[in-house]
């Protein structure tokens, strides 16, 4: 399976100050991906460069096989789901309006979306929400939003994912359900899936790889490597004793 | 109501309220929708600065007027996204500064400015014809973007980052919405003034939120509302001696009032239904 990322010694500089340096990391196909760092280590920045909506200025980023300069052209291929501030909580639209959103980009303007019933609800059954179409969003609960809006980012079938915490906020069982849902859409779309998380437990339980980033690159490998590495600990400035994969007791923070 | 109709200037004023009510409550769903109420009322009394210039300067006070509201809140959104500040912050800069060159402007004239009185506190009953024509102008131009864009304007509204993450020009979309609505706190100035003018931008929108679960029925229930407002403010302002922009206020006011009232009997009604 071909690389769907490379990022190579990649660095991001944000009002005069770099924000991310070294970042070295690939994603194949079907694999889920795991982001993880401390608040302010640059994960969404880190998105938001492989979406191109940030130039990188050093390093070689490579998306969907083409150059970090032409990622406009690749951008219909990426789904990308903001974190849940992102979005106004009370706004009058119903989930199927939600994932309507999805399907607009700069070739939608000042035209008609086609085959727009049928990819919204194509989106909503792989989410398993088909039955919500037509209730208000605001009146969903959190789990389900979240569902809502992964249709959104799915609606136009994407060949990969970008999640910025999309479990923030979530209680346990819609965090696992979430997880679950990703892990089936990973399987049955071969989906290449890159999942920003402050929730080491679970993402180590889910992901295929992790990247641990701190402003630069710290480790990049299965979550079992990663989760025993000292680097983790550099990276988060924590003593994790006892975390890893099978056996999830804590941490002890500076 | 023959009687009101046969005089031209009500035929003006009840052509004025339709133009201007159906401008202001279609604005009015984006300004809730978006949370940037407090721009309506800072870019009014920016355009204080912009209108006692004209009168000073003897050009078309509504034409200074107009370049100032559309520039305060097209600068507003740019400084706000280029600088990184709170679309608070700097209209509160704007208003203070607008405000303080109108009062400046307005304590060199020499006599009575009888325009200058008609802007702060709206005097519909002068509309002219002229006037007349640049509302119905500002409407066709203002509707037709708002209808051009609307998908991706309620994309923005929504969710701007998710907007940007799928390449829609963002920032241009949105500053044609924040023109469109300088433009219609300008042509609304001469309804019901500088002064209370934001009320008119703000609360059919609100209204409407709290009476509809969806976009389309918000809208249109903003629609009514304005226009219910604008002409019920008129008729009153005919028959008892209440200056039509602060009727007109009153009336939205007690309809936003009546609206909280009703909410939970309105919501227990489409529970029912469904």
């Amino acid at each position: 399976m071909g690389e769907l990322i490379r990022a190579v010694d990649l660095g991001v500089i944000l009002g005069g100050a770099k924000v991310l340096e070294g970042i070295t990391f690939s994603v194949k196909a079907g694999e889920l991906t795991g982001i993880i760092g401390p608040n302010g280590a640059g994960k969404t920045t880190l998105l938001r460069a492989i979406l191109g909506l940030l130039r990188i200025c050093e390093g070689e980023l490579n998306v969907l096989g083409v150059p970090d300069t032409s990622l406009m052209d690749v951008r219909p291929k990426i789904g990308y789901m903001p974190q849940r501030q992102s979005f106004e909580r009370r706004f009058p639209l119903s989930a199927a309006d939600v994932v309507a959103v999805g399907l607009l980009s700069p070739a939608t303007v000042l035209r008609k979306i086609t085959d727009k019933d049928r990819s919204i609800r194509a989106a909503l059954q792989s989410v398993g929400m088909e039955n919500y179409a037509g209730r208000p969003f605001k009146e969903l609960s959190g789990g389900e939003q979240q569902r809502i809006l992964l249709a959104r980012s799915l609606v136009r079938q994407p060949e990969l994912l970008l999640l910025d915490e999309p479990n923030a906020g979530l209680d346990f069982p819609a965090q696992q359900s979430f997880l679950q849902l990703l892990h089936n859409l990973k399987h049955e779309k071969g989906l290449a899936i890159v999942l920003v998380s402050h929730d080491l437990v679970s993402i180590a339980s889910s992901a295929d790889q992790l990247v641990c980033i701190n402003r630069s690159m710290h480790i990049h490998g299965s979550p079992a490597e990663v989760l025993r590495s000292s680097h983790l600990h550099e990276a988060y400035r924590c003593q994790f004793d006892y975390l890893s994969v099978g056996d999830k007791r804590g941490a002890d923070c500076e | 109501m023959s009687e009101i109709l046969a005089y031209g200037f009500m035929q003006r004023a009840l052509l004025a309220a339709l133009l201007v009510g159906t401008l202001c409550s279609t604005i009015s769903f984006f300004v809730v929708l978006k949370r940037i109420s407090f721009l309506g009322a800072g870019i009014s009394h920016t355009a204080l600065g912009g209108i006692a210039l004209g009168l000073v300067a003897g050009v078309d006070p509504v034409l200074t007027g107009s370049i100032f509201a559309v520039g305060t809140a097209m600068s507003t959104g740019y400084i706000s996204r280029v600088g990184k500040i709170s679309e608070d912050t700097v209209i509160g800069i704007f208003y203070a500064f607008g405000m303080a060159l109108g009062i400046a402007l307005i304590s060199t004239f020499k006599g009575y400015y009888p325009e200058l009185f008609a802007l702060l506190f709206g005097n519909i009953l002068s509309v002219s014809v002229k006037d007349l024509l640049y509302m119905s102008l500002a409407l066709v131009v203002i509707l037709a973007y708002i209808i051009l864009f609307f998908k991706e304007l309620l994309a923005i509204c929504f969710d701007e980052e998710m907007a940007e993450a799928a390449g829609l020009p963002v920032k241009p979309i949105f500053l044609g919405l924040l023109a469109a609505m300088g433009l219609t706190v300008m042509v609304s100035i001469q309804l019901v003034g500088v002064v209370l003018v934001s009320a008119l931008i703000v609360i059919p929108g609100a209204t409407a939120s709290r009476l509809s679960r969806n976009y389309r029925g918000m809208l249109a229930i903003s629609l009514v509302i304005g226009l219910a407002g604008s002409f019920g403010g008129l008729f009153i302002s005919y028959y008892y001696p209440v200056p039509p922009g602060a009727a007109i206020v009153l009336i939205l006011a007690a309809i936003f009032v009546l609206s909280m009232a009703v909410k939970p009997w309105f919501e227990k009604h489409l529970r029912d239904k469904e």
